[in-house]
């Protein structure tokens, strides 16, 4: 173990050596994916699995994920930030650098997905207003500005960064008005996560994934912004215990972890009180209205069974809210870990059936189930950013002062 | 995204949707501009006081 002025004052990190090596693994897997992206770049998408019965496919699940998993740095900033949560400030930037990665990832993601991303920039200049992707651009891209705002502060309370006076002051000043990034943020997350839900809703052509809704927003509109404000923070609350493992160190209280876990409990277990009643609507009024019976959708294909529905709403749904709402459920530690990878595992299913299985299903009687296996090209680009997230959060960890609580917890060092 | 892009309209969907970004980046870019230009002000007063000492 070394110290060098690099590294934060009182906390001790791995030598040079094991954090290269550590990092060495890292950068492969990430060049591998860069390698699939200049592919997709350089040839173009026929170097995916996409066609035309799948112009969204593994990218936008990833995208559709990765944003609600990312939803925990809102729903802590605005709990940290505007309800005043003041334990919270102790997994509030990690929580920033977790939806940072999320969102930069989200980005790098649709800037593949698009094939020509030299035309990126037309969504914006020849926005449709009338589009919900086009408030998700909108929004992605302002609130990816603000989630850097908020992770700025955390970069220059480095050792070396904090002795420049000018860096020292915006840190103290930008902490200071903190409530106002946050509170945009919030905003911003609220109007993206629920377009993207509305994105599937409005598809009136596909009675598997269309839903009523009030004025211009289908209920999956509000059934995503909740589940990723209930899912985001479990996700906050699993890469915190992974850090503590890998790093062997205790990086915050139980008491932090517990209050962010009974909030996103209550939150999940409302969320799934909310998307039962939605399911039930659909099953039994808005689909038979367009001619179509349940089991059309989990029947007559070789994998979405009737499985995957009981797998999103019972066992990654009404399970880890049970144990999250409850005191005994969250204090020990291995139903508490078991809750938050259900509660993450649940809401990638949703994603996974709102974009791909939406697609699957046969919209008239004379067409088959449309199943659809991701090239090589595309799984390496949606790992990538899982590499980029280990990196970023390997170097946050090591130079940056992420956890207030660590010199407590870690005397020793 | 501007009045002057050919294919903006003065209707209502164009001034809730880009009165919103707008307001948005309004907001985000104040508030960055305040932090800037105090933490210089900040770092001046502070360099003036280490002269004075």
């Amino acid at each position: 173990m070394e110290t060098t002025p690099l590294i934060p004052q009182g906390v001790k990190r791995c030598s040079k050596l094991q954090f290269s090596l550590w990092m060495a693994v890292a950068v492969a897997v990430l060049l591998w994916g860069v390698y699939a992206m200049y592919l997709v770049w350089f040839k173009g998408l026929n170097q995916t699995n996409m066609n035309d019965a799948y112009g969204f496919a593994l990218w936008i699940w990833a995208d559709l994920a990765v944003i609600a998993l990312g939803g925990g740095a809102f729903f802590t900033g605005f709990l940290t930030y505007i309800i005043g949560k003041d334990k919270l400030k102790n997994i509030i930037n990690y929580a920033v650098i977790i939806g940072f990665i999320c969102y930069s990832s989200a980005l790098l993601i649709l800037a593949i997905d698009i094939g020509q991303p030299l035309r990126g920039w037309f969504i914006f200049w020849h926005a449709n207003e009338h589009s919900m992707l086009t408030e998700v651009a909108f929004c992605l891209s302002c609130y990816f500005g603000v989630l850097t705002i908020e992770f700025l502060p955390t970069i220059f309370e480095n050792p070396k960064l904090d002795k420049i006076p000018f860096l020292h002051h915006l840190s103290h000043n930008m902490h200071s008005i903190m409530a106002v990034f946050a509170a945009t943020g919030v905003f911003l997350s609220f109007f993206h996560q629920g377009s993207l839900g509305g994105v599937a809703g409005v598809l009136f052509g596909r009675p598997f994934s269309y839903r009523e809704g009030i004025n211009v927003w289908p209920w999956t509109f509000f059934l995503f912004t909740w589940s990723a404000a209930a899912c985001g923070p479990c996700f906050t609350i699993l890469i915190t215990w992974i850090t503590e493992k890998l790093t062997r160190k205790k990086l915050v209280k139980d008491d932090v972890i517990q209050l962010l876990a009974k909030i996103s409990g209550w939150m999940l277990a409302t969320y799934i009180i909310a998307k039962i009643a939605d399911t039930l609507y659909w099953a039994m009024v808005t689909a038979p209205s367009m001619g179509f019976n349940l089991m059309d959708f989990y029947t007559n294909n070789p994998v979405y069974g009737i499985w995957i529905l009981i797998l999103e709403i019972v066992i990654c749904g009404i399970v880890p809210a049970a144990i999250l709402i409850t005191r005994k459920g969250r204090e020990s530690k291995f139903l508490l870990m078991l809750a938050v990878v259900l509660a993450v595992v649940g809401v990638c299913v949703n994603r996974w059936v709102m974009v791909l299985q939406t697609l699957a299903v046969p919209v008239v009687p004379f067409e088959e189930w449309f199943m659809y296996a991701p090239s090589w090209q595309e799984v390496a680009t949606t790992i990538l950013p899982v590499a980029y997230g280990v990196i970023v959060i390997s170097l946050a960890h090591r130079y940056l002062p992420v956890f207030p609580q660590e010199r407590e917890l870690n005397p020793s060092n | 995204m501007f009045p002057f892009n050919f294919e903006w309209a003065w209707d209502i969907p164009h001034l809730v949707f880009h009165g919103a970004l707008w307001y948005v980046l309004s907001i985000v870019g104040l508030g960055l501009t305040y932090c800037i230009i105090k933490s210089a002000v900040d770092t001046f007063r502070e360099e003036d006081k280490g002269d004075n000492h």
